[in-house]
């Protein structure tokens, strides 16, 4: 089978994509798929150990929870986003530097 | 080499070449699209580690749910964000970046390291589970053990984030009303 090292490999490497994606990007829905892809770095762990528990499943539960999670942020995050763009014509957290009226 | 571990490396080079071109690439609707593809070799990940009820979920979720929020909004805000991707384009050579890129690589270097020496496979209560066969076999179906222990042992956590999920909701359809203000 598959060794533990390699999962959490793959995802360190995925973590760091979405790092890399969250500092440097000037759009904030881009900076919203680097938090998407930490996310699913995180799951993957969690999913990876949830192996080797059988009876509770509690890898796999914390999983979903995080998925769900995931779905509810992006969706207030949109919400926020696009309000942002009407007010500023812009998405570009830089630019963003005034409180609203 | 077993077929699963030429599974597992495909899926995983599938996800870290189509991440990778997310994160570089200057298109975005291009960089949304290659995001569908990193979701799906990463379910594919999730059923090599005898996970398909989260596969589906994943699949079902963030495939179907989340990518479309995220191409609506960015078809809803249109314009500008395509003027902010022509201004990277005039600038070939991205000195600015590299701060980033050495931060993400930096971490990189520590996050391996780390796994490395925490040696994993090895760890007490892994070799615990094993012991006691309490690891999932590739047989097993795991989706009724997943709801008995989601309306018992993990009801608390269920509730909190069904309320959760409720307020942000509500939260979302409050913000994104029409006519607030100015």
């Amino acid at each position: 089978m598959i060794g533990l090292t390699d999962f959490l490999i793959v995802s360190a490497v995925l973590f760091c994509i979405g790092l890399y994606m969250i500092v440097s990007k000037h759009n904030a829905i881009q900076i919203l798929i680097g938090i998407e892809l930490m996310l699913n770095a995180a799951i993957l762990n969690l999913v990876a150990f949830g192996k080797y528990d059988r009876v509770n499943n509690s890898g796999q539960l914390f999983a979903l929870f995080a998925i769900v999670l995931a779905a509810a942020t992006t969706a207030v995050a949109l919400a926020i986003i696009l309000n942002v763009y009407r007010q500023y014509k812009t998405i570009d957290p830089g630019e963003i530097n005034k409180l609203g009226d | 080499m077993s077929l699963a571990q030429v599974l597992f490396y495909t899926m995983s080079f599938i996800a870290l070449a189509s991440a990778v071109f997310v994160a570089a690439t200057k298109n975005l609707v291009r960089s949304i699209f290659m995001f569908f593809i990193t979701l799906f070799a990463l379910a594919g990940l999730y059923v090599l580690a005898l996970a398909d009820f989260v596969a589906i979920t994943q699949i079902v979720i963030y495939v179907g749910g989340i990518l479309v929020l995220i191409l609506f909004a960015f078809m809803l805000s249109g314009k500008e964000t395509l003027n902010v991707i022509a201004q990277q384009r005039s600038q070939f050579i991205s000195v600015g970046k590299l701060p980033a890129f050495a931060l993400a690589a930096l971490f990189l270097v520590v996050l391996v390291n780390m796994i490395f020496k925490a040696d994993v496979n090895n760890l007490q209560w892994v070799k615990d589970a094993i012991d006691q066969k309490n690891t999932i076999s590739p047989n097993d179906a795991m989706t009724e053990n997943i709801g008995i222990n989601l309306m018992t042992k993990y009801l608390l956590p269920f509730e909190a984030i069904s309320i959760l999920l409720m307020v942000a909701l509500v939260g979302a359809a409050h913000l994104s009303r029409k006519g607030t203000g100015s």
